[in-house]
């Protein structure tokens, strides 16, 4: 058992993530229709209504698109992390689970690198998205494209640790619907994504404290600010302890003899 | 209850598994072994504990009651050394069907730590043996039912392990592809040595020279050679044998 056997493992599990990516198209396309939608649509409707003072990192009034692409970078990540989640309870359900692990390597490595394949995909999808918002007329200083790409891996892997956590608690495929309306929508809304901290400060000093303490927030903050060349030691010491906790849950959901296999009660 | 003394040598060692769901027991006192090089059926009906335990050996789940080891390793303690021995066909397909046939098992092959070079290599061995090698490049929904069975059983080939697990392989086969499939294991035990653990409860798939262990109720009634069984049970068919092991004892 060395070294080599883990990093070919690891390729291996990228590989095969990256593969069914490129052949499932239709996947491809709608993670990126909806984040689009949301910047074409929804943020051009918006723009009238919302007015935005100078607020970091941006050095000068904004337009709403611009303030929102950040919270849709994170929108890719957020969706992508659930849409592992939702693969591994249909491979669990399909059996192809048990072929990862059965494979003689460590659990909680086979989880890690299901997760940075998971991450992989979706740094994918925001730079596609990047680049077609670029094209819109929405620029972030060149060097930001670069400065991001840590940010999303951190925010990436701890939305697939969430994905990941969840996946092991869920029994059926058909409790997902509860993971959109639970989760998904309650961290997106109840995040800085679509407005900003002081403004919900504004109309509900309770959902200023939710939004100020969801994970999601703090991983778009981490994101928006690379963007922008400026790193937020909040939002990385934030979301890099709720990747650690997530991970270390999911991990323990996993375990043979603690996890969601004795759930059912098996001694 | 006949009982066969264990092999010294065993790919598979079970000593008084029990396994239990809600306090109803799948698993109850299961001791057997699968000797190097021989082809064992476990035999049982539905719900009888073959799929129990198929996982506690697979390690997907645990017991905290009773011992195993592959090879010599316990599972629970040398997982890896144990799985690294183990090749599993599972029940249900497992494979990927939008990718091809060589990236399915290529994948395997990166899971148990192979070079690109050797995993081609044994891949074509495999795959050759049962003359799928050609078709290596379709992806795995154009294929039938026997077909893909084949190739799951060329990956669980491919990291040549010393035991091989079956689980009710060859249901919702035709009987030429069962066939031919049932003898294609056969043949892989008396020319390769390897041993195979089988779970069926179809009985026109045994072979005379195969070791029997008939599960009722998570409770093994019978095991050994299928003439030792036949004479214990009085009876002169292995389908005989099966209801007298079985009968009676509903609960």
């Amino acid at each position: 058992m060395n070294m080599l056997h883990y990093w070919r493992a690891m390729w291996g599990i990228i590989g095969r993530e990256l593969w069914r990516f490129v052949k499932q198209r239709e996947r491809f396309v709608s993670a990126l229709v909806r984040p689009l939608v949301w910047l074409f649509i929804f943020a051009a409707g918006f723009r009238a209504a919302l007015g935005f003072a100078i607020t970091p990192p941006y050095e000068t009034y904004i337009l709403y698109e611009v303030y929102i692409t950040p919270g849709l970078m994170g929108m890719i990540q957020l969706f992508n992390g659930m849409q592992s989640s939702l693969s591994m309870v249909y491979d669990r359900e399909m059996g192809s689970m048990r072929i990862l692990m059965v494979c003689p390597l460590p659990r909680w490595f086979l989880l890690l690198s299901k997760l940075i394949a998971g991450v992989s995909v979706s740094i994918l999808q925001v730079y596609v998205f990047l680049l077609i918002a670029w094209f819109y007329g929405i620029e972030a200083p060149w060097q930001g494209y670069f400065y991001v790409l840590p940010a999303l891996v951190l925010a990436g892997a701890m939305l697939g640790a969430l994905g990941l956590l969840l996946s092991s608690f869920i029994k059926q495929l058909e409790n997902f619907a509860g993971v959109m309306n639970f989760v998904i929508f309650p961290m997106f809304f109840m995040s800085t994504a679509l407005y900003p901290l002081w403004k919900m400060k504004e109309s509900s000093e309770w959902l200023h404290h939710l939004a100020f303490f969801n994970p999601f927030s703090q991983a778009v903050e981490l994101i928006r600010f690379a963007l922008y060349g400026q790193f937020n030691s909040f939002a990385f010491i934030y979301t890099l302890v709720a990747f650690f906790i997530f991970m270390s849950i999911a991990v323990l959901g996993y375990n043979p003899s603690k996890g969601m296999m004795m759930k059912k009660g098996g001694r | 209850m006949i009982n066969k003394p264990a092999q010294q040598q065993s790919s598979l060692a079970i000593e008084g598994l029990c396994f239990s769901y809600n306090g109803k027991k799948a698993l109850d006192n299961v001791s057997f072994s699968v000797g190097s090089g021989e082809c064992t059926v476990l035999l049982g009906p539905n719900g009888a504990g073959k799929s129990t335990l198929f996982s506690l050996i697979t390690r997907l789940y645990d017991s905290h009651i009773g011992k195993l080891s592959l090879c010599g390793f316990d599972v629970k303690l040398q997982t890896r050394q144990a799985l690294s021995k183990l090749g599993v066909v599972f029940q249900q397909t497992t494979l990927d069907l939008d990718l091809t046939v060589m990236q399915n098992l290529r994948y395997h092959a990166a899971l148990h730590g192979m070079s690109g070079k050797l995993a081609n290599q044994r891949i074509q061995e495999e795959l050759e043996r049962l003359s799928m090698y050609d078709r290596r490049l379709e992806t795995v929904r154009q294929l039938n039912g026997g077909h893909k069975r084949r190739v799951e059983i060329a990956r669980a080939l491919l990291h040549k392990p010393a035991l091989l697990l079956l689980d009710e392989p060859t249901v919702g086969l035709d009987v030429a592809t069962r066939h031919s499939i049932v003898k294609h294991i056969h043949d892989l035990v008396s020319e390769h040595k390897l041993s195979v653990l089988w779970a069926t409860h179809l009985i026109d798939e045994i072979y005379p020279t195969d070791q029997l262990v008939v599960l009722h109720q998570g409770q093994i009634k019978a095991k050994g050679e299928i003439e030792d069984i036949l004479k214990a049970t009085e009876t002169s068919s292995i389908n005989d044998a099966f209801k007298v092991l079985t009968q009676g004892e509903e609960r």
